[in-house]
């Protein structure tokens, strides 16, 4: 099943009269399941790209659906229903909710969604375990470094098990054992079924994709598999690093 | 050994003088600890680098000592073993200790600075046969591939081998800068 589809999705900026192309053009489509990382160098229009896609940009022209239904031409607020529903988005800023501890930021989604208290929070404890944050559960937000907050935001990003994973650098402020947590993560959810689309410029997190999509000036010019190489053969670490 | 597989020695530019001298000094270093026999010596190696260092085999290891034998940096004595045949040990000689401290205070050649892939992008699209998009975006595809095998080969390592995890990590973080390249590449030549 396709969880998301756009059909030539163009977004235009306008810098004082002139038009500033950011996205031209974009056919993409997501199918349940899958994990699609999105590369490109800066100013090829990602970021564009996948605000448009978590509804908070809107298009120039083009078609965005999800779960098949469309979204792009939905009225604001039913776009955010769908968007509460159906997304989980993790942001370049976390968008943290500041009056509220942790373990409340992460089992609002839930909450909201429909989820009962006991569920909510079980999904809070795994997560927020999996991402060693289980010490910090009753911090606030402005209590937390850089990369804490970054990781409660993909907690509270999955805590609804959304149709849709939408992240923007998740690992951006991250040192490597943060990251390391993160990947892990990701993988995890990713075998549990979890359909994921994010941009990245860390290849360590890009190489769990099923997929990678590449842009450049607002277009899409790769987009494949990244292949499974020689499988099943020898297995050895050796084979990896050949230090001879 | 594969082409296709990653090799840490890839990255350093004088890489025939590498090979013919990489396990030579390694040995070297570690005979200069203490007098050690061909099995020993492979077994520390596999503890010390753990996974990620594809041991030698032992026969490679006693064709090493053999030369390194004949080179006079090295010495051999037998040792008696009860039931079984003689084990040589073998140590270091001063001139040994002499190529040894040769290697360690020499600086080492930096990550490479030929690319092969890059004498491609640059020569292959002048004859017509490839146009330099599909190979960056080829030559992606297959970076991604060799670091989701370093995600794995991370994953199955001994957590405790620092050694081993920051010879992955250092891996990965050159072909995280392959990819960046690649990316500049594709921005100024397509």
């Amino acid at each position: 099943m396709t969880v998301l589809k756009t059909v030539n999705l163009v977004k235009i900026y306008q810098n004082k009269h002139v038009p500033v192309p950011a996205v031209r053009g974009v056919d993409l489509q997501v199918d349940e399941g899958e994990f699609v990382a999105i590369m490109g160098p800066s100013g090829s229009g990602k970021s564009t790209l996948v605000h448009m896609l978590g509804g908070l940009d809107t298009r120039t022209s083009g078609e965005i659906w999800l779960d098949g239904q469309r979204a792009d031409t939905l009225s604001e607020s039913a776009w955010a229903l769908l968007r509460r529903k159906k997304i989980g988005f993790v942001f370049q800023f976390f968008n943290l909710v500041a009056s509220m501890t942790v373990a409340d930021n992460v089992e609002l989604p839930a909450l909201l969604a429909g989820a009962s208290p006991k569920v909510a929070r079980e999904r809070r404890e795994y997560l927020l375990d999996a991402l060693s944050l289980t010490e910090r559960v009753e911090a606030s937000p402005a209590q937390l470094s850089g990369g804490e907050q970054q990781r409660v935001a993909l907690a509270r990003a999955l805590a609804n098990k959304p149709s849709l994973l939408l992240a923007d650098e998740p690992t951006g402020n991250l040192d490597s054992r943060n990251t390391r947590d993160v990947l892990r993560l990701l993988g995890q959810v990713h075998r549990d079924g979890q359909t994921i689309v994010l941009v990245t410029h860390d290849a360590r997190v890009a190489s769990l994709a099923d997929r990678v999509v590449s842009l450049l000036d607002g277009e899409i010019v790769d987009d494949g598999k990244i292949a499974r190489r020689r499988p099943g053969r020898g297995g050895g670490a050796g084979e990896v690093i050949d230090l001879r | 050994m594969h082409s296709a597989n990653l090799n840490v020695n890839g990255y350093v530019r004088n890489e025939r003088v590498t090979r013919r001298w990489g396990v030579r000094l390694h040995l070297l270093a570690l005979l200069a600890k203490e007098p050690a026999h061909g099995y020993e010596l492979k077994q520390a190696l596999e503890q010390t680098f753990g996974t990620a260092y594809p041991s030698p085999n032992i026969g490679q290891i006693y064709v090493t000592l053999g030369r390194l034998e004949k080179d006079g940096l090295v010495r051999a004595v037998d040792v008696e073993q009860s039931n079984r045949p003689n084990k040589k040990v073998y140590y270091l000689t001063a001139k040994g200790r002499d190529s040894l401290t040769d290697w360690v205070d020499e600086p080492t050649e930096g990550p490479r600075v030929r690319d092969e892939f890059f004498m491609k992008l640059v020569l292959a699209p002048l004859t017509g046969i490839a146009d330099r998009m599909a190979l960056i975006n080829r030559q992606r595809r297959h970076y991604l591939a060799l670091m989701r095998d370093l995600n794995e080969l991370a994953e199955r390592t001994d957590q405790g081998n620092q050694v081993a995890l920051l010879l992955i990590e250092g891996a990965m973080l050159h072909l995280q800068a392959d990819l960046d390249w690649l990316e500049r590449c594709q921005e100024d030549l397509t």
